[in-house]
């Protein structure tokens, strides 16, 4: 198993957020965590990174515990996380975003350079000294993805990667974590659109109200209509 | 014509140094978010530290080694400080960073007493440039323009630092989103090291280069850092090239402010920084900031007017305060008068602290004020006592109206600067203007007249007044103006939203705690019978604000408490000890590290515990409270 989460509970202040949450990810598999608004899925990313301070439970990736190392140690150990607000260096270059990413060749996980990124995603070559502020919404969700991937990591944390997108760059987006998939970067990404996640995903959980509530392929999630209709908004 | 030339260029030569030290300031605020205010302790210490180093060793390497040398030993101190007290209060509100930085101060200014004496020294020349130039029958000495060519050499070397390596990126990066660059990789700890560091080599550097131009004394760090105040809130905080145009505008307004104003020349500066203000609140190159993270005062506990038994409590307190002639000598009552003064003074910008969250830095500039107003009703017009008393602290209601109206402009940290740099240019008036001030010498035999003479009167004098100014206060808080002012600590969006004008609630509550603070003043001025600009110093404003954080900044009054213990020990500590400043910085550093909630917040705390319902945060520190925006 490349990440395997067992127990995770978190808090915000007096709030509990998260109840147990078990999932894992298994070597080059893209898995979705599926949810509406509000049911954790971001709450349960960061929690795997470190940004949450209050949290609990197991998180081992490539067969270490890392839920008591810091944020950077566990990035620095391969394991990629881009959030969902993106987070684009506004005042920084598209380089120079990707320079802040970049990490040292990992033996275990694909190598990125720039200029592989850059025929990874097109648009980003074009624009390479403009500053991050003065790019359109799908082009900072690219430069988002490409500056984690500058961290050669073996697992990538996707947050809701297709939100607010056009259709148009959702099928770039589509391809590009396709390709990062054929490269051998497992991946986890969380959705609310069933219909993307279900062009990228191998497997699928469902999260609602800070619990897992379904685990399994994607078969099996179209067999039970009943669990996406209750826990998913179409 | 060629004079006036000259005189530009010393203005330039002296804007290499501010240039150092502000743009070490900078750097370190726009990743740490810290404001430090040790940068001018850090400057002072690679001047004397350069002093020695230049001094043993012999040549021009000597010399120019012994100045990197210095910077970098310093630079090195600056790593030990990050790493021991600022790693703790990363997390704290910005008051509480400022206040420990300022604490740290303190302990500077003794330890070089106790290192390098309390005499000026001066410093070696520089080999190669001890010469001067002749312009024009006018003499530029030639480490000037050495200087002069320094500051945009530096500035290059800073802007490639940041442009072109990766370390610079990552800075850059992480003064936008420190979150971000460490969920990316990189480890943010050593990264606010190195740029402490490389901040604290600027400052130390600034001070080293000093040496040849000024004599070496332990008062040169506040002097630079309200400087470098001035010159980051005009050039914005967070901007190298702010803070190098804004260096050599405010050392070029000085040069030719000492040609039109010769006693008051700071008055131009001043005058510069007003008009910036007013057209960009956050700095000719600076950018609006993000409301302060958290305001002082905002607190988990609702206030409440006090029970029926506690101010039966109080009032037997107060009892037992007013029969204390009959049993205590003259000193005593002395000391009660002094301390009665303090508990108005503090009341008065805990008010402004816990209400209106607007920490001043510069408080003690209404309470001088107070007093030069009666100095001057009293030896001037020679009025009578009780109209100098009731007259006398207008003067602090005038000096707040001016003073407040530009301050509320900004908040936070800017509002914090600005405050502690108004105090200054009035402190600097006091001094330099000495037809009217008398400077140094301040006015002397403002006596009280004979019905309150004795010490005993006049400290019940005293002791009624600090009653009734508490008691005015409190109700202030719980009316309507109270409650509006709350809410505009709490949210000033929020605020606005309901139609409440922020910035006048604010400038009121300014001049209410400056005519409150010159009440003090006044009174202060006839137990002392004289008046100095130390009574508008920085030393007297910050002990107002340890006094507060003593008390509690976030209960209703705790600074009553705070200022009866804080004056009490500290007149007692005065008498015991030279090193007065090395023993209260340390207790500062104390207080904010460990005991964040002061006295009265601690009881409130376990008054809380004992009847069993949990505080929501246990200690202020270890849980911060989201922003309220």
């Amino acid at each position: 198993m490349k990440l395997t989460v067992g127990g995770l509970n978190s808090h915000y202040g007096p709030a509990h957020i998260l109840f147990d949450i078990a999932l894992e990810v298994g070597d080059g598999e893209v898995v979705a965590l599926l949810g509406r608004n509000g049911a954790g899925k971001s709450t349960t990313f960061r929690s795997i990174v470190g940004l949450v301070a209050q949290r609990s439970g197991r998180i081992v990736f490539e067969g270490k515990d890392v839920s008591a190392r810091p944020t950077h140690e566990i990035v620095r150990g391969g394991l990629g996380y881009v959030p969902e607000e993106r987070r684009i260096f506004t005042d920084l270059t598209v380089e120079e975003n990707l320079e802040v990413g970049r990490q040292p060749k990992r033996p275990n996980a694909p190598y990125w350079t720039r200029e592989k990124l850059f025929t990874l995603f097109p648009n980003l070559n074009e624009m390479r000294n403009r500053p991050g502020g003065r790019m359109s919404g799908g082009e900072q969700q690219m430069l988002t993805i490409a500056r984690t991937l500058m961290g050669n990591p073996s697992l990538v944390l996707l947050d809701e990667p297709s939100e607010g997108l056009s259709p148009k760059i959702v099928e770039q987006m589509v391809d590009a974590i396709l390709t990062m998939k054929k490269e051998g970067v497992s991946i986890v990404v969380s959705e609310q659109n069933l219909h993307f996640a279900k062009l990228i995903s191998d497997r699928a959980y469902i999260i609602e109200r800070g619990r897992i509530c379904f685990g399994g392929t994607m078969a099996e999630l179209d067999a039970r209509p009943d669990i996406r209709d209750a826990h998913l908004s179409l | 014509m060629a004079f006036y030339v000259v005189q530009f260029l010393t203005g330039l030569a002296s804007a290499a140094s501010l240039f150092l030290v502000a743009s070490g300031l900078s750097i370190i605020f726009g990743v740490t978010r810290i404001v430090n205010f040790a940068h001018g302790a850090f400057y002072m210490v690679g001047a004397y530290i350069a002093f020695t180093l230049t001094d043993r060793l012999s040549g021009a390497f000597g010399f120019w080694g012994g100045i990197v040398v210095a910077a970098l030993a310093v630079a090195l101190i600056g790593v030990l400080v990050e790493m021991v007290l600022l790693r703790r209060i990363y997390h704290a509100p910005e008051l509480f960073q400022l206040l420990a930085t300022f604490g740290l101060t303190l302990m500077v200014e003794d330890l070089v007493v106790l290192i390098w004496g309390p005499d000026d020294l001066l410093g070696r020349r520089a080999p190669g440039f001890k010469g001067a130039v002749d312009f024009f029958g006018q003499n530029i000495p030639s480490y000037d323009l050495f200087l002069i060519v320094l500051g945009p050499v530096v500035l290059g070397i800073l802007w490639l630092l940041f442009q072109r390596t990766r370390w610079g990126v990552l800075v850059r990066a992480a003064t936008q989103d420190r979150d971000m660059v460490a969920a990316l990789g990189v480890n943010q700890k050593w990264l606010f090291t190195s740029v402490f560091a490389v901040g604290v080599f600027l400052a130390a550097l600034g001070g080293a280069l000093q040496i040849p131009r000024d004599a070496v004394h332990h008062a040169m760090d506040l002097r630079i850092i309200v400087e470098v105040f001035v010159v980051v809130v005009i050039g914005g905080l967070g901007s190298i090239v702010g803070a190098f145009v804004a260096a050599v505008l405010v050392s070029e307004l000085n040069a030719f402010g000492i040609l039109i104003f010769p006693k008051i020349s700071i008055i131009l500066v001043f005058l510069v920084m007003a008009v910036v203000l007013i057209v960009r609140p956050w700095g000719l190159f600076g950018r609006p900031e993000a409301p302060a993270r958290r305001t002082p005062g905002l607190t988990v506990n609702p206030w409440r007017p006090l029970t029926s038994n506690e101010r039966l409590a109080s009032l037997a307190a107060l009892g037992v305060a007013a029969a204390l002639p009959l049993f205590a000598g003259n000193y005593a009552l002395t000391v009660g008068s002094e301390i009665a003064i303090f508990v108005i003074f503090a009341v008065s910008l805990h008010f402004l602290m816990a209400v209106g969250g607007l920490a001043s830095f510069g408080h003690a500039a209404y309470f001088g004020l107070g007093a030069y107003g009666v100095a001057f009703l009293a030896k001037m017009a020679g009025l009578p006592m009780i109209v100098c008393l009731l007259l006398g602290p207008l003067l602090g209601c005038l000096g707040a109206a001016v003073f407040g109206f530009f301050a509320v402009q900004l908040s936070g940290v800017y509002f914090a600067m600005l405050t502690l740099a108004f105090a200054q240019i009035v402190w600097s008036i006091a001094f330099q203007w000495v037809s009217v001030t008398g400077g140094d010498n301040g006015i002397l035999g403002v006596w009280p007249e004979k019905w309150a003479a004795s010490p005993s009167h006049f400290y019940w004098l005293a002791l009624g007044v600090a009653t009734l100014v508490t008691i005015a206060l409190r109700i202030a808080v719980f009316s309507p103006f109270g409650y509006a002012l709350r809410a505009t600590r709490d949210s000033a969006l929020r605020s606005e939203a309901i139609g409440i004008n922020v910035k006048r609630m604010q400038w009121t509550a300014f001049v209410i705690a400056g005519t409150t603070a010159g009440i003090g003043g006044a009174l202060f001025a006839y137990l002392k019978g004289s008046v100095f600009p130390d009574n508008l110093g920085i030393s007297l404003s910050v002990d107002a604000l340890v006094m507060v954080l003593l008390g509690g900044v976030e209960t209703v009054s705790g600074a009553v408490i705070g200022a009866i213990v804080y004056k009490a020990l500290n007149i007692w500590l005065v008498s015991q000890t030279d090193l007065s400043k090395l023993v209260l910085g340390a207790f500062i550093v104390l207080i904010v590290v460990v005991f964040p909630k002061g006295i009265v917040g601690m009881l409130e705390m376990l008054a809380q515990r004992r009847k069993g319902s949990s505080p929501p945060g246990s200690t202020l520190l270890a849980k911060p409270i989201g922003p309220a925006e």
